[in-house]
This record gives C-alpha cells, structure tokens and sequence, in this order.
C-alpha cells in the first residue's frame, strides 16, 4: 500500500471516533479541545488506520466497473474460491487481522496531510487446532506529515487460515 | 487530565465496558469510516454462505479502537506512545466487552500497561500493551 495523500479530516475523525463509540469531546469540538493539553482536536489512536479511504487500489473497497467478492444476486459477485474467503487484515497478507502495533512520534490533528508507505516484513508459519495452517505476514507502514516527519509507525500482521475459524 | 506517577503504582487497574450487546450496525459505522469494506463484517449472506463464518464479525480493528478509548480515558488526551494488540478471539454482534489496563511499570515519565479485552463469556479478544507519558 502507498497512499500518496491522507489529509486529516475534522469530519472523518468525527466519524472514526463514533464508530469506535468514543465520544470524547477532543475529537469533534474545536473549542473544547483548544483548552485541553494537546490543543486542538487531535484523532483517536487507531485512527491512521482509515487511511484505506485515500489508497486508490485499495482491495477492500468496492470499485464502479469491478466485480466486487460480496454479495448481490448470488452470495458472491467473484467466482474465484481463493478470492472468496475474505481478504484484509492489516498485515497486507490477506485473511483476517492477527495484530495491530502503533508507536506514536506525535498525535494527528485536522490539517496535517501524510502519506504512507508500506513495506513488507516478516512471514512464518503456525498450525492450529482451530484453523488448520496459518500463515502470517507482517508489514510496516511510516506515515509521514507534510514535512516529512515520521508521525507513526504501524505495524500489522494479517494470518490466512487453511479453513474458517472453528467456534 | 494525564496520570501522575507519583499517583500510579505498579498493579494498579483501570477498566471500562467498551460496548453492551455489540449491534451489526456499529460494524456498518466503522466500515464505513475506516474504509474496511470487507463483506466478512457486514454481508451475512457472503459471510454465511461463501465464508463458512456463522454471521457477520466485527473488525479486529474496532475492538482495537473501542479499546483505545478506554486507554485515553486512563491516560489522557495525547498521551500515549505505543499501543499494539494481538487479536486472540473474534467479536460477534452481541457480545459485550470489558477491558482492563494494568500497571506493569513506570520507568521515569513513561507508564507501560498490560491490556486486555474480554467478551462475556470471560474469553479474551484483544491482548495487548501500552506506554504513555506521565505527569511527576
């Protein structure tokens, strides 16, 4: 992944942070948070996540004019099996999502515009009771602001289970 | 307000229920704001029929973030400096979430905590560390 361009958005940080049920006033009253530490609304810590909206090719998001895994007529618009499991996670690798590790140079705020750049890391293997194979990969993304300073590193590692998930 | 450490001691806990009864619609929400559009959180047929999954399951990334607001709520606004998670369990709509933070140790103005995320039934869904800075 690389996105070019992730400009941090008051109104999507508003979003974000109800989507995670967090209505901590920092993150969408710019009066409130000018008298708190950092000063103005910052985003939640998770939040450079949603970078996904501003990668172009990212394969998570149905596109117009391209055939899309999930559901309409049938119950999948892709008749692929390998492609019908599910992709994601934020290890880049595909499957389901094993671990997420931020570390934080500084906090975004509206008007800081990054971009990211996503490096592969390491692969390995597991076998498991509940799952068959695992096969996890790791990758690094730096988002850096506009200039150039490194705000966060993130690390993610997506798994591919040999079968779903035994309840 | 941020955490004194001369206030804080090894041990200490802080918790919050994240959610009560986790609804489908919260997942529709953080799809659409993070941009994970995978049909595997929100699309029970693909979910059900294609993915071989009993229905919809939350992101990893939503347990993640909810937990995350329990995090700033102990430490404060701005504060933290490392937060990762290994997601151990899936989250199902209807589950409730509790999550904890655990002094594991205070090294000058930098607090390191033990987290974790359970489901009702006691089984931990997120486990994971933290570090922030603290005031003196």
């Amino acid at each position: 992944m690389a996105v070019d361009r992730f400009p941090i958005e008051a109104s999507h940080i508003l979003m974000f942070a109800r989507a995670v049920g967090d209505d901590n006033q920092i993150y969408y009253d710019a009066d409130y948070a000018a008298g708190t530490e950092p000063g103005s609304v910052i985003a939640p810590p998770t939040f450079a996540q949603s970078s996904a909206q501003f990668d172009p090719d990212y394969f998570l998001r149905p596109k117009p004019g391209q055939d899309w895994f999930g559901s309409g007529k049938e119950p999948t618009g892709v008749q692929k099996k390998e492609e019908s499991g599910g992709g994601g996670g934020g290890g880049g690798g595909g499957g389901l999502h094993a671990e997420q590790h931020f570390v934080y140079h500084r906090h975004l705020k509206p008007g800081d515009v990054l971009s990211a750049e996503t490096k592969p890391g390491k692969t390995w293997e597991k076998q498991s009771k509940r799952a068959g194979k695992l096969m996890f990969s790791e990758s690094v993304t730096e988002y850096r602001d506009q200039n150039g300073e490194l705000v966060i590193t993130a690390t993610g590692v997506g798994v591919r289970t040999e079968r779903p998930v035994d309840q | 307000m941020a955490l004194k450490a001369s206030e804080i001691k090894i041990g200490d806990t802080y918790s919050e229920c994240l959610v009560e009864d986790l609804k489908r619609t919260q997942i529709v929400q953080y799809a659409g704001a993070s941009g994970d559009y995978n049909p595997l959180h929100t699309d029970e047929i693909f979910t059900t029929k294609m993915a071989g999954y009993p229905t919809v399951f939350a992101h990893g990334m939503l347990t993640m973030g909810m937990t995350g607001g329990m995090l700033t709520n102990y430490v404060g606004d701005g504060r933290l400096t490392k937060y990762g998670v290994r997601f151990t369990n899936q989250v199902w709509p209807g589950d409730t979430l509790n999550s904890t933070a655990t002094v594991e140790s205070l090294d000058g103005d930098v607090v390191r905590l033990v987290v974790e995320t359970k489901n009702q039934d006691g089984a931990t869904v997120l486990s994971g560390y933290a570090e922030a800075r603290v005031d003196d």
